[in-house]
């Protein structure tokens, strides 16, 4: 099968690779149908995240078809149309026991720190993804979801992370009605974040970002006010301004370890990996949250320390809420108001690239040529 | 102002984001939020039917955290620890927990080794790595370059420029290297 392999920082490419097989009596293997780039992708392409190892197929957005399942698999046949939550996860262990699959103690021999992710480094458990022909499945009763016949493809691919991602950190930012929110990250998870954050009845939605095909795209799709923060000497002290000197109530830091915006933390990190990530976007979260507000963070940053301000967040009284989605428990409520027409996810994609041309999209996404939001992947397209 | 007790400030009413947002307020009650409340004791809601799965087999020189009793039941085998980068991982799992800075900064290190490794294999392979196509650079021409970066105030701008030496730094810095190998080995020959 032709499937994605990384070959070092900023370099990958198609290679032949053995058709995965059946390791464990409860996995599938999954014949790709459509995946996608995702923003925490790059992480991986850039180098950030420890223990990515060169031959290492990402991608933890895909859909496709069940090809074969071992044999205790009770829930799927071969044939059936399937979408995967990016996490993997066991579905008994204490932490699955309580609806935390993102956290899955059972699937990740690598790190207690973080749960299983396909495609995502040995960090999240050594796990190859879907940007691939076909992919190995684990816990194949319990992760994938039969795709609804009224369903889109390209709807179902985004419900894999990015859109529940999003909705995810709006919940995370437990908001009350009529709150303010500012979302750091114009991306497609500060996209869903917006969005959803006027399902959970904000009053103001603020999005911040520096590239001006972005901050379009989350004024006519997510009905949000935008800044460029990069027509202001501070984006904190106007957002302040903006808000009588009191700050948003609630702040999303939808951009983590990629963040731009400080040529000293982006240095330190993206590209001397010294930190976990560039924590610009979550410091700019505590500073710009009123005293007493929650921040909200579903930007992804590496396990190694980051120098964020953690003083204020205590001074200010402030509550930090951060996960990974657990993707499967938003799928009814997110199901619920694709139906109903209050979120089209696939409206962010922009662009559908052959499995073939991969090192292209990647580059075209992380150099955000093109006004790249959203790349999709055909493992199929010739 | 924040010095009163009332909010400085006002937002639209109920009514008017009703009218202009679709879906505004359908998830209002946080009994509608799938994640509220956080953490709920429902273990046969998952589709699990075991208590604890079964084993796959293999685990016996896979790595783990110090952090794990064992391997986990489940695990992935995208790519064995091999080489020098192989080592220096094994040392990070085996010596430090992730508790410890040094276990992080040593996968890292694993990382960068496993990448020069990978590179100068590649060249006694039948594919040779190729930094111009697996850079993506190519996609340039095609994708809108100039508008792209320019007219849109990007603050990215001021470190494009790193990029480049970052990808093309090991194989610039690789001749020189091998040159001073090279007359290293020379005057201890002579000596």
């Amino acid at each position: 099968m032709q499937a994605m392999v990384y070959r070092g920082p900023y370099k990958i490419r198609v290679e032949e690779k053995d058709i995965p097989k059946i390791e464990h009596p409860n996995d599938a293997i999954v014949r790709v149908t459509l995946g996608a780039i995702c923003g925490s992708d790059l992480h991986l392409y850039h180098g950030m995240m420890p223990d990515t190892r060169v031959g290492t197929t990402f991608g933890h957005e895909f859909i496709g078809v069940v090809e074969e399942v071992g044999p205790s698999v009770q829930n799927l046949k071969k044939g059936d149309r399937v979408m995967v939550p990016f996490n993997v996860y066991c579905g008994s262990c204490y932490f699955c026991a309580r609806g935390l699959y993102s956290n899955c103690h059972n699937v990740n021999p690598n790190a207690t720190a973080v749960g299983g992710i396909y495609g995502y480094s040995h960090t999240c458990g050594g796990y190859d993804g879907g940007q691939s022909q076909f992919v190995r499945v684990p816990f194949a009763d319990v992760g994938p979801t039969l795709i609804p016949d009224w369903m889109d493809d390209e709807d179902a691919v985004l419900l894999t992370d990015a859109c529940p991602t999003g909705y995810f950190g709006a919940q995370l930012g437990d908001i009350s009605e009529g709150d303010t929110v500012v979302v750091f990250g114009a991306g497609p998870v500060g996209l869903f974040a917006a969005k959803s954050s006027w399902l959970m009845g904000a009053g103001r939605v603020i999005v911040v970002d520096h590239l001006e095909y972005r901050l379009e795209k989350a004024r006519t799709f997510a009905h949000a006010e935008t800044y460029n923060f990069t027509e202001y000497d501070d984006i904190v002290l106007q957002l302040k301004k903006d808000t009588g000197y009191l700050g948003a109530d609630v702040a999303i830091d939808a951009a983590g370890a990629e963040a731009d915006g400080n040529l000293f933390q982006h240095i330190t990190a993206a590209k001397l990996k010294l930190q976990g990530g560039s924590p610009i976007a979550l410091n700019w979260a505590i500073d710009a949250v009123r005293k007493g507000g929650t921040v909200s963070v579903l930007g992804a940053y590496g396990p190694v320390f980051s120098a964020v301000k953690f003083g204020d967040a205590m001074n200010k009284g402030l509550t930090i809420r951060s996960n990974q989605c657990p993707v499967k428990r938003q799928w009814p409520r997110l199901f619920e108001h694709i139906r109903n027409g209050y979120l089209k996810p696939s409206e962010i994609v922009t662009h559908r690239i052959p499995l073939e041309h991969i090192a292209e999209g990647y580059h075209i996404f992380s150099a955000k040529l093109d006004g790249c939001i959203k790349p999709l992947i055909l493992p199929n397209a010739a | 102002m924040p010095y009163t007790a009332e909010r400085p400030y006002q937002n639209p009413s109920p009514d008017e984001l009703r009218a202009r947002i679709p879906g505004w307020g359908a998830d209002l009650d946080p009994r509608d939020r799938p994640s509220v409340p956080r953490e709920k004791y429902d273990p046969g809601a998952t589709g699990a039917h075991w208590d604890f799965p079964e084993r796959q087999p293999g685990d016996e020189s896979r790595e783990r955290s110090l952090e794990h009793k064992f391997v986990t039941p489940v695990f992935g085998t995208s790519v064995p620890l091999k080489g020098a980068s192989g080592a220096i991982r094994r040392f990070a799992y085996e010596r430090f927990s992730e508790g410890r800075a040094a276990h992080w900064l040593l996968l890292i290190l694993g990382d960068r080794v496993d990448a020069w490794e990978s590179h100068a294999r590649s060249f006694v392979s039948t594919r040779p790595d190729n930094p111009v196509t697996e850079t993506g650079v190519l996609s340039e021409a095609g994708h809108h370059p100039i508008s792209s970066r320019f007219g849109q105030k990007r603050s990215d701008l001021s470190h494009i420029w790193m990029d480049p030496l970052i990808v093309a730094g090991p194989w610039l810095a690789a001749p020189v290297i091998a040159v001073g190998v090279r007359a290293l080995l020379r005057r201890r020959h002579a000596s």
